[in-house]
């Protein structure tokens, strides 16, 4: 289509323009003879056959299986302990606070479950939330925040974005953190108390730091302004509607509390499937000589604030160690050894048929 | 003068009337009573479609046209109006920069086109005004204006030429800018207007605009004070074209006749229809499933979102209220909007880029025919050229092979082998000394045989010296009379430096064959024809007509006057229209000859004479006269006056000339037939010599059986012509198609040399009678059984085809069952029809002048380099096209299923999976620029390889690649690459707890996971796919993905403050950091790879001999070959089963 046109034009205009000369200067029109133009640059043409191939089959597999094998095993050492303290069952504990939940109740209903470890928690235990039924990724949701209030700007905070509708503003005043997601932050309390043989409870210190990523923290949020005095900051704003407290009473530390709270951080990061967890306290290491979680009895003890039943939700807590591939999942190792083990099958499947019709083959070709 | 008048009463509106009045230099005349001036177009030549006004609104309108833009249009509207979860810039981006890009194109080649324009309309022109020259742009020009025009000019407007600067009132000109002819024609003055201009009165009548270049009908009325008007004749050799060049002749003035975009030239310039690929069809096709997938996606979400709202609590749980807006819109147009959300969510899976990907990859892919060395011809100093990218790839599948004879299969390079006269043969033995030799008075004569008296054989060569239109060449005629007036000695000169000119090859072998038998033409001057004899002695005759060569007549005669007042009347022309028309007896002597020289292969031509008494020829000429002054019919007239003319003539003898074949013709035929093309030449000779030429292409071979249809074997038996058509119409029908062996499909013909080969042979009457068979006979079934025996022949011969009935015949094939690629392949301007009439059609830059190059798609400079052009070029084109096509549909699958699936996890919302970054950038940059080098690059097979080996050709026969088994193997390679990216991804995210610190990772990180796993392997296909790896590819490839890596580091290491939403933050870098993200982006990778590299081994290889043959370029793939012994006895053994997956 293109080509057309240019040749039409040259027939309309050029000529008349140059046809003076009248065919004085003839111009040698032969084409260039580089390897690009006449298709003979230089190439590399691999052929992919049963003999290239086979071994990489081999290869493949000798690598993966080994690899399976050992993913496996890490995931498979990881202690992973999990409870569901929804409390829709009668006999549960926690079945009061879910059935007699309000929005206005000023008393936080408290229940305690009990739960013992069948084998100690080794090195650092990292304790999980768990909220199922629950539409994180719906696009509502997902959209329903401002991240340039969250990144601490000023004019965002006073007029946050339309996202935000129907969690922009309250009583006029424009709400902060506002948004969806912000406004159904997780809020249960959850303390877990490790009671000895003896029947003594003591509460397990865990810490709240390093729950969020590190540029989320210290990049993504901001507080607002630069005052440290947060009630100051927030003054002209609302908490979100479902918050019992405003922002900048989420923690009594400067350092994590208003934006850059961690709990809050982690909740806004939007989970990818409706069963989810997220981090919500990691408990340290003490020393080398006990384990970090030692076998026995232990109570949580839950502030029941977050109500799941009007989705069918469900909540759980979850205790679990971490390797170097993250938590405990069977399934890479598992993938892995299959994988493996086809690659190796495909291998000999090929490597027989290459031995058995090969000779015949090739005797037939030269036949031809 | 009553069409005068009405003409007046229609005022300017000319467009009734069959014919327009200019009178000359505004001047009125006479007899007319009140001279009002008709409205002419002015002499503006408007080539450009836009102007600066209209460029926008009628661009964008033209663009918006074509459906796929329209489509991406309406989605982007979509996205504006209505809440969608992807933003309008996602795929109002590259919408705009489809548009901008096609509108900046086209915008420069307008503007390109504004800028010839002015260039021609601007152009200083003299114009006589009141007996004044006036300089006048050239667009000012009004019909009617008496135009000077000095030598080296081009004519600014269609002329009627008045007076030149040459005595004789001719001049020369060539037309070499508008059919390509560079020889210098001659035109005349009107006659009896070679005085002052100024007192010149005149009317012309001429008809309205045509575009036909070499047909112009006309009178003129010349007003003398006190005398009755004298009326002229205007004819095609007075008018002088808008776009020819005036040469040889100092001045000229002329009437402007024709302006502006009524001239021929602008008129010649409209309109030549749009052809469009079979791959192009396909691609609708593919377009339609994907837009049923794509809507009965969206109807799926919708439906289910509805269903799973409909449980409590799930539409809206207390965390995620909707806003009041949306709880008071209308339920069905909540449907309907989210019916549309779903669209636009999936709408990626029809890409935007694909079919900018696709014009890319034809307008860049054309150049490597122009670029072809291999198609330089070092004779023309010119290359291959490429008039229309849109056809490619079709080069790749043409199934029947159109060509013409003259100047295509043979060289149109004519020599005069013998002659007959008499009855007795005059072979000319073609040696130099011979030539030498040759001395005024025994002639060349072969004195081995007998001679015709000398009476007859100088009557011949004198007939053979004027019968014709040939010119000598202006620069050497100069030189020549020098050498009459003076020395003798020089006259011997080498024939090759007297130059010829004619319209016709034939004519100038046929003067340069009388010039070795010592008669010399020397030229026309002011209507006498000048030769000389044997004797040295210039021989003079009066021109008086010329009865022009014409294909429905096949002969053409002169009517000269000798010194001694004798009237003759020469005549030559093919066998069959000569015969009639001269005295029986004479015939049977000739006969014999003709048909001898015909069988081998030569041009026959007979020359016949006839004296003409006074009184005939008084009546000739006023007949011929009255003819050519005719307004209406002057064709026909003219005709029934030369049959008229031509008859009872003498037979003198009869001429031999050889048309040698072309370069290599055989070869590329036998190559055309091994590819599994049939050919079938189309020409208007005759039969014999066609037949002979098709022995000497090797179309025809020994054992081929020639069924014949011709009007001889019709009239053989005793039956009438149409019983006999039908019985033969059956007979061969019986023999080709229901005898033959039922032959599958692709099967080698060349190489099973059991099966009985046919040739069929029809010639253009019985065509007609196959075409419109008498009255009572079913038509179709005539043509049906033609058709199916052609079909089943190995070469057709159609002979004594008109230009027309060659289209018929293409026209016929191209709408048979199956509707096979047709390619005509010509070099005249008979064989335009066809060539427009075919899929494909190609020019040679043959000596016929251009007209087959300006109408074809591709033009070439020789027959030969069609086997290059549709053997390698083509094959690699359609391969790289299909691949591309295939390729980019599953790309768009792999990416948008994964999206479609996850709505099933995030309660139909609409949720995207992906980052809208992503989403825009995918196909615009992360994997566009591979696919294109590769469309671009590929070689699966190299091109000595496609040469050598015809039959490669066959495997890509009937759309091999774009069927729809193979779209349904890349649509299920697609959709199984999707549903592991998701689910193995999925499967990862059971527990989101990714990192070694106990961190999570959010949707956008699921999303980036899945997209690097796509984008890995959607270029890694891509890369297993490659056969030919230059070092472009490797830039591509890997540069791609290297770029993909880059622009995720940057598009997440900034806070940036445009966006609302900072979702990828970082997201990259710390997937990046976790080891288990990239076990399973490199497990889902290979595996998702495994089904096609165990295909690619399994599958059948292509010709291990062309392997083996492969030069030396590729070291490491000859390496790989020899050590992969293997590969042979696997193919044997899967080749049934990958040949039905692939």
């Amino acid at each position: 289509m293109m080509a057309s046109s240019y040749s039409a034009k040259e027939e309309d205009g050029h000529h008349s323009g140059s046809a003076g000369l009248g065919g004085t200067a003839i111009r040698t029109r032969k084409p260039d003879n580089t390897a690009f133009k006449q298709q003979r640059l230089p190439a590399w043409q691999p052929i992919l056959t049963a003999g290239t191939v086979l071994p990489a089959f081999f290869v493949i597999g000798l690598i993966f299986i080994p690899i399976g094998i050992g993913l496996y095993v890490t995931s498979d050492n990881i202690k992973e302990f999990e409870i569901d303290y929804t409390g829709t069952d009668m006999s549960s504990p926690c079945f009061n606070c879910s059935q007699s939940f309000s929005w206005n109740s000023t008393t936080p209903c408290k229940c305690v479950l009990f739960f013992s470890l069948e084998q100690p928690f080794e090195s650092n235990v990292f304790m999980y939330y768990g909220l199922s039924n629950f539409y994180q990724n719906h696009r509502r949701y997902v959209k329903s925040r401002d991240d340039s209030q969250l990144n601490g700007d000023e004019r965002s905070l006073k007029e946050p974005s339309k996202e935000c509708e129907p969690y922009r503003t309250n009583e006029n005043k424009p709400i902060a953190p506002c948004g969806a997601i912000a406004n159904s932050m997780f809020n249960d309390t959850l303390d877990l108390f490790y009671i000895d043989p003896n029947g003594t409870k003591t509460q397990i210190p865990v810490n709240k730091k390093g729950i969020a990523w590190w540029t989320d923290k210290h990049v993504k949020f901001r507080n607002p302004g630069s005052n440290p005095n947060l009630t100051a900051v927030f003054i002209d704003t609302a908490k979100p509607v479902n918050w019992r407290k405003p922002v900048y009473e989420l923690d009594t530390d400067l350092d994590n509390n208003g934006f850059i709270n961690e709990d809050f951080i982690v909740w806004m990061r939007t989970a990818a499937l409706p069963t989810f967890r997220k981090l919500y306290r990691i408990i340290q290491k003490k020393n080398n000589m006990t384990p970090t979680l030692p076998k026995g009895n232990y109570s949580l003890e839950v502030t029941y604030n977050y109500p799941v039943r009007s989705f069918e939700g469900r909540k759980r807590m979850i205790l679990s160690t971490i390797s170097w591939m993250g938590g405990k999942n069977p399934f890479l190792g598992i993938a892995y050894i299959t994988v493996g083990s086809i690659c190796f099958f495909l291998g000999v499947v090929l490597l027989f048929i290459h031995h058995k019709y090969g000779n015949r083959n090739n005797s037939s070709d030269i036949a031809n | 003068m009553l069409r005068r008048r009405l003409n007046r009463l229609c005022g300017g509106d000319e467009k009734r009337v069959d014919s327009r009045t200019i009178y000359v230099g505004h001047r009125p005349c006479p007899d007319t009573e009140a001279f009002i001036p008709s409205k002419f177009c002015d002499n503006r030549i408007v080539s450009s479609k836009y102007t600066v006004w209209n460029f926008l609104p009628k661009n964008l309108f033209e663009q918006f046209r074509r459906i796929a833009n329209f489509y991406f249009l309406i989605i982007f509207l979509v996205q504006v109006i209505v809440d969608t979860p992807t933003s309008p810039v996602t795929s109002g981006l590259p919408l705009f920069f489809v548009i901008t890009v096609t509108a900046i194109k086209q915008g420069y080649e307008d503007w390109l086109r504004h800028k010839a324009d002015n260039e021609v309309n601007k152009y200083p022109v003299t114009v006589l005004e009141d007996g004044r020259s006036v300089k006048k742009e050239s667009e000012k020009i009004k019909v009617g204006d008496v135009v000077e025009v000095v030598e080296d000019e081009t004519f600014p407007c269609d002329l009627i030429l008045l007076q030149s600067s040459r005595e004789d009132g001719t001049c020369f000109v060539t037309t070499a800018s508008l059919d390509g002819e560079s020889n210098h024609k001659t035109h005349y003055t009107v006659p009896d207007t070679e005085k002052d201009l100024q007192a010149l009165t005149a009317a012309i009548e001429c008809e309205q605009p045509q575009p036909d270049l070499y047909k112009f009908v006309g009178r003129m009325h010349i007003y003398k004070p006190e005398q009755e008007p004298a009326v002229r004749s205007l004819g095609p050799e007075n008018l002088l074209l808008k776009g020819a060049t005036l040469k040889n002749t100092k001045k000229i003035y002329g009437v402007a006749v024709y302006s502006g975009m009524e001239t021929k030239m602008a008129l010649n310039y409209q309109g030549k229809s749009q052809k469009r690929s079979a791959v192009e069809k396909s691609i609708n096709g593919f377009l339609l499933v994907y837009l049923c997938i794509l809507i009965s996606k969206a109807i799926v979400c919708t439906t289910l979102k509805y269903v799973w709202q409909s449980k409590e609590g799930q539409d809206e749980p207390w965390y995620n209220q909707k806003t009041q807006k949306e709880k008071d819109t209308n339920m069905y147009l909540k449907m309907f909007t989210d019916f549309l959300s779903f669209m636009v969510l999936f709408n990626f899976i029809i890409p935007v880029s694909m079919y900018v990907t696709v014009e890319m990859q034809k307008f860049l892919g054309s150049f490597f025919i122009t670029w072809d060395k291999d198609f330089f011809d070092p004779e023309i100093q010119e290359g291959a050229l490429v008039n229309t990218s849109d056809l490619n790839e079709e080069l790749g599948q043409v199934e029947y092979v159109f060509t013409d004879k003259t100047g295509t299969l043979t060289q149109n390079n004519m020599e005069f082998i013998e002659c007959c006269i008499d009855g007795f043969q005059y072979k000319h033995r073609d040696t130099r000394s011979e030539l030498d030799g040759f001395t005024v008075t025994d002639g060349p004569v072969n004195k081995l045989q007998q001679k015709a008296g000398r009476e007859k054989e100088e009557l011949f060569l004198r007939a053979l010296c004027l019968c014709h239109t040939v010119q000598v060449k202006e620069a050497g005629s100069e030189v020549l009379t020098d050498q009459v007036d003076g020395i003798d000695g020089m006259i011997h000169q080498p024939e090759e430096e007297r130059g010829f000119i004619a319209s016709s090859p034939d004519e100038i072998a046929l003067v340069k064959g009388a010039m070795r038998y010592g008669f010399t033409y020397l030229g026309l001057e002011s209507k006498s024809m000048k030769i000389r004899n044997r004797q040295n002695d210039i021989e003079e005759y009066k021109l008086l007509h010329v009865l022009n060569f014409d294909p429905v007549r096949r002969r053409m005669s002169v009517i000269v006057q000798t010194s001694l007042g004798e009237t003759l009347l020469f005549c030559k022309g093919a066998d069959s229209s000569i015969f009639p028309r001269v005295r029986p007896e004479e015939v049977d002597r000739i006969r014999m000859h003709v048909e001898r020289n015909a069988t081998e292969g030569y041009r026959t031509l007979c020359v016949a004479y006839k004296q003409l008494s006074a009184e005939e020829y008084a009546v000739a000429d006023t007949g011929l006269r009255e003819a050519r002054l005719a307004l209406q019919d002057r064709e026909e007239k003219l005709m029934a006056m030369y049959n008229q003319v031509e008859t009872g003539m003498s037979l003198i003898g009869a001429t031999a000339v050889e048309d040698r074949l072309q370069e290599e013709a055989a070869e590329t035929m036998e190559a055309l037939q091994g590819a599994g093309m049939k050919v079938w030449v189309l020409t208007g000779d005759k039969m014999e010599t066609a037949k002979s030429t098709c022995y000497a292409c090797r179309l025809f071979q020994r054992g081929t059986e020639l069924l014949e249809l011709t009007v001889r074997t019709l009239e053989d038996g005793s039956s009438k012509r149409e019983e006999k058509l039908l019985e033969l119409l059956g007979d061969y029908h019986k023999k080709a198609v229901q005898d033959a062996p039922p032959v599958k499909a692709g099967v080698t013909r060349s190489w099973s040399t059991a099966n009985q080969d046919y040739g069929f042979i029809i010639d253009g009457a019985t065509l007609t009678l196959v075409m419109n068979p008498p009255r009572d006979a079913d038509a179709s079934l005539y043509r049906s059984l033609f058709l199916q025996i052609c079909q089943n022949c190995t070469a057709v011969l159609c002979c004594r085809m008109a230009p027309l009935q060659k289209a018929q015949i293409v026209k016929m094939v191209k709408n048979s069952k199956g509707s096979p690629i047709t390619l005509s392949i010509g070099d005249g301007a008979n064989d335009v029809s066809m060539i427009l009439e075919a899929h494909v059609g190609i020019g040679i830059k043959g000596k016929e002048g251009r007209q087959a190059v300006r109408n074809s798609d591709y033009a070439i400079p020789k027959l030969k380099h069609l086997k290059k052009l549709l053997l390698a070029h083509g094959h690699l084109y359609y391969v790289r096209i299909a691949h591309l096509v295939q390729y980019f549909f599953y790309k768009n699958l792999c990416f948008i299923l994964p999206q479609f699936l996850y709505q099933f996890f995030c309660g139909y919302s609409q949720q995207p999976l992906y980052d809208a970054a992503y989403l825009t950038m995918y196909n615009i940059c992360f994997t566009s620029m591979p696919i294109l080098a590769y469309s671009l690059l590929e070689q699966h097979i190299s091109i000595e390889i496609l040469l050598d080996n015809a039959a490669l050709y066959r495997e890509i026969a009937n759309n091999a690649t774009l069927r729809w088994r193979p779209f349904l193997y890349w649509t299920v390679l697609g959709i199984f690459q999707g549903l592991l990216f998701f689910f193995g991804v999925r499967c990862l995210f059971s527990n989101p707890a990714l990192q070694d610190n106990g961190q999570v990772f959010g949707n956008w990180s699921y999303g980036t996971i899945v997209f690097t796993v796509l984008v890995f392997t959607v270029t890694l296909k891509l890369a297993l796919d490659t056969r030919h790896w230059t070092w472009i590819n490797h830039f591509v490839i890997w540069g791609s993905l290297a770029f993909y890596v880059f622009f995720s580091f940057f598009w997440g290491g900034i806070i940036w403050p445009f966006l609302k939403q900072q979702r990828l933050y970082f997201v990259f870098a710390n997937m990046l950091s976790s080891v288990s993200a990239w076990l399973v982006i490199i497990i889902l990778i290979l595996l998702s790879l495994l089904p096609e590299i165990l295909l690619v081994v399994l599958r059948k290889p292509r010709g291990l001999h062309s392997r083996q043959k492969k030069p030396g370029q590729s070291n490491v793939g000859d390496n790989q070959s020899s050590q992969s012994s293997a590969r042979p006895l696997l193919m044997r053994t899967f080749s049934d089963e990958s040949n039905s997956v692939i």
